[in-house]
């Protein structure tokens, strides 16, 4: 668990962060989301004691950070960021084995490690290894990024904005392999973005900041649902409230349940109890369907959504 | 093993000409007719070979120490504020003539090997400082940043990360400043300390052709061994990287 509690930070005359408080619990990815210059990486920065604040505390698991080394605080912190930060002298699986070298983890569990965290974030270890941060593609590079912060198996995971830097599909990708992650290993994520819709898929809360202050902080749901500001509602396109709330649905809310799933031909591009209320819309619009078949993981039919229900009950 | 072999055939031309220049008798006496004496027998060339490469050496050895602490100092957090002031010295410092730097130390150190060693230290860490801090500036501020905020402390930083990847340009600065110093050392002739410069102010004071020859193939031959050797270096570091392809 992480506290902020009224953590500000003046640089000179001007207040880069004003009196934060901010409550971030084990397990739970909070975003902190808003325009450049807010103070949102500031925040995240503080955190990991890479910058000092001028007023507040910061507890982790109610520790002072202050009190604690700040190399061992950071040892157990990931850090991700936009440029990788990878080192150009060091192999990839050098890279990723950095923080578990500081810890003098014995060379066979290292090696162990490397191999695991290269399969989770798909990357063939055989094939990739062996070669420079400079020889991979910046999704690549990313992965190894989020990789090499994981590899000590830290409590705590800080990202300021890792995939900003990404074309759109990779950066997609990257969100998906995300949440598949955080399902994996839940750790407790501080994750900073200026993009709303990163911040509505990955959040389990989201604080919006502006002017180094939060102005609100709330699940993705209920930001949508009730912004507390002009700004918020700015920020989330007051208009496309409606698509953006049933692309946090999963089909799964509003499908009717078959009495047992049926084993049947899922298509190459089917739909899935997990896939967003949007996306059914969406599939339906294009095809000119009424209703579309979901499956489960398994292939199996387990029921239909229709295009009435996601109409009356999808917001 | 191949990039060494033309620092290896290079130094053994300078080895074996400086013990037996005697041998070119013949030559030196079509060069310069009508003298005496043509090779320069007042000290053995090995010797002022060696002479010579110890000046050098020495120069060359406080300088880098002196340059890189420099460098990594300005670079600091503590350090900052000097950072501007060096950089500006580090390169004016590159328009001022050696052998004023030579005319300067003389009054102050009187004749010998001492001003000359202080000229070439002074000299010599002018190219070094600058590419310590062009090495240590031009590394990417995420990879710092990463470092550091992965668990890094500040000297394992230095150590581990940014003196490897400044390395390359620092190594550039380093024979830069050697080749310049074998140079410059050998105008300490004119000032007592013993050099290859003997052999070619003597020829010129007696107007010997064949003396400031000997001198001069010599101070070449020098420059170019270490050249090439540091192009070796440079070669063998890059081929550390480039085995997978930067």
């Amino acid at each position: 668990m992480i506290e902020l509690k009224n953590v500000s930070r003046h640089f000179g005359n001007t207040i880069a962060v004003d009196g934060v408080n901010l409550t971030i619990e084990t397990g739970e990815v909070c975003v902190l989301v808003g325009s450049s210059g807010c103070g949102k990486s500031t925040t995240l920065r503080m955190i990991n004691r890479l910058l000092p604040y001028s007023a507040g505390e910061i507890l982790v698991d109610g520790e002072d950070i202050t009190t604690m080394n700040p190399e061992q605080l950071r040892l157990n912190m990931g850090y991700v960021i936009q440029g990788t930060g990878l080192f150009p002298h060091w192999t990839v699986a050098r890279n990723i084995a950095m923080v578990p070298t500081l810890l003098n983890w014995p060379r066979e569990r290292i090696n162990a490690r490397v191999d695991e965290l290269m399969t989770l974030l798909d990357l063939d270890p055989s094939a990739h290894a062996n070669k420079y941060p400079q020889q991979l593609s910046g999704g690549q590079a990313q992965r190894v990024g989020v990789a090499r912060a994981l590899a000590a198996d830290p409590n705590i995971l800080l990202m300021d904005e890792p995939f900003g830097a990404l074309d759109a599909i990779t950066r997609e990708n990257l969100q998906l392999e995300m949440l598949r992650i955080q399902k994996q290993v839940r750790k407790t994520t501080v994750f900073v973005t200026h993009d709303i819709d990163e911040a509505l898929k990955l959040a389990t809360r989201i604080a919006v900041m502006d002017q180094g202050r939060i102005i609100q902080h709330d699940t993705p749901e209920n930001i949508l649902r009730h912004p507390a500001s002009d700004f918020v509602e700015n920020l989330i396109g007051k208009q496309d409230r409606g698509l953006k709330l049933m692309s946090l649905r999963p089909v799964r809310d509003l499908m009717a349940n078959h009495t047992e799933p049926r084993q049947s031909e899922p298509g190459e591009h089917v739909l899935r109890e997990e896939d967003s209320v949007r996306l059914a819309l969406s599939v339906m619009l294009w095809q000119d369907l009424r209703q579309v078949a979901v499956f489960n993981a398994q292939e199996q039919e387990t029921g239909v959504i229709t295009r009435e229900r996601i109409i009356q009950e999808g917001v | 093993m191949r990039v060494w072999l033309p620092a290896t055939l290079l130094a053994s031309l300078l080895l074996a000409l400086s013990a037996g220049m005697p041998v070119l008798e013949p030559l030196f006496n079509w060069v310069q007719p009508g003298k005496q004496q043509v090779i320069y027998e007042r000290e053995s060339f090995l010797f002022l070979l060696q002479n010579h490469l110890m000046l050098v050496v020495v120069s060359a050895a406080v300088g880098t120490l002196v340059a890189v602490a420099g460098g990594i100092f300005v670079t600091r957090p503590f350090g900052r504020d000097f950072l501007p002031l060096v950089g500006q010295v580090a390169s004016i410092g590159q328009t001022f003539p050696p052998v004023a730097v030579l005319a300067l130390a003389v009054p102050v150190l009187g004749f010998g090997e001492a001003p000359i060693l202080l000229a070439l230290v002074l000299y010599g860490l002018l190219p070094i400082l600058r590419n310590t801090l062009a090495g240590l500036e031009g590394i990417d501020p995420s990879v710092r940043e990463a470092a550091l905020g992965m668990g890094m402390s500040p000297v394992l930083v230095l150590v581990r990360v940014e003196l490897p990847l400044a390395g390359r340009v620092i190594l550039a600065g380093i024979r830069t400043s050697v080749t310049i110093n074998i140079a410059t050392a050998a105008i300490g002739s004119t000032i007592g300390a013993r050099t290859l410069g003997d052999p070619v102010i003597a020829g010129l004071v007696n107007g010997n052709t064949a003396y400031v020859l000997q001198g001069a193939i010599l101070i070449g031959l020098l420059a170019l061994t270490t050249d090439s050797l540091f192009e070796a270096l440079e070669r063998s570091w890059d081929r550390r990287l480039q085995s997978v392809g930067v």
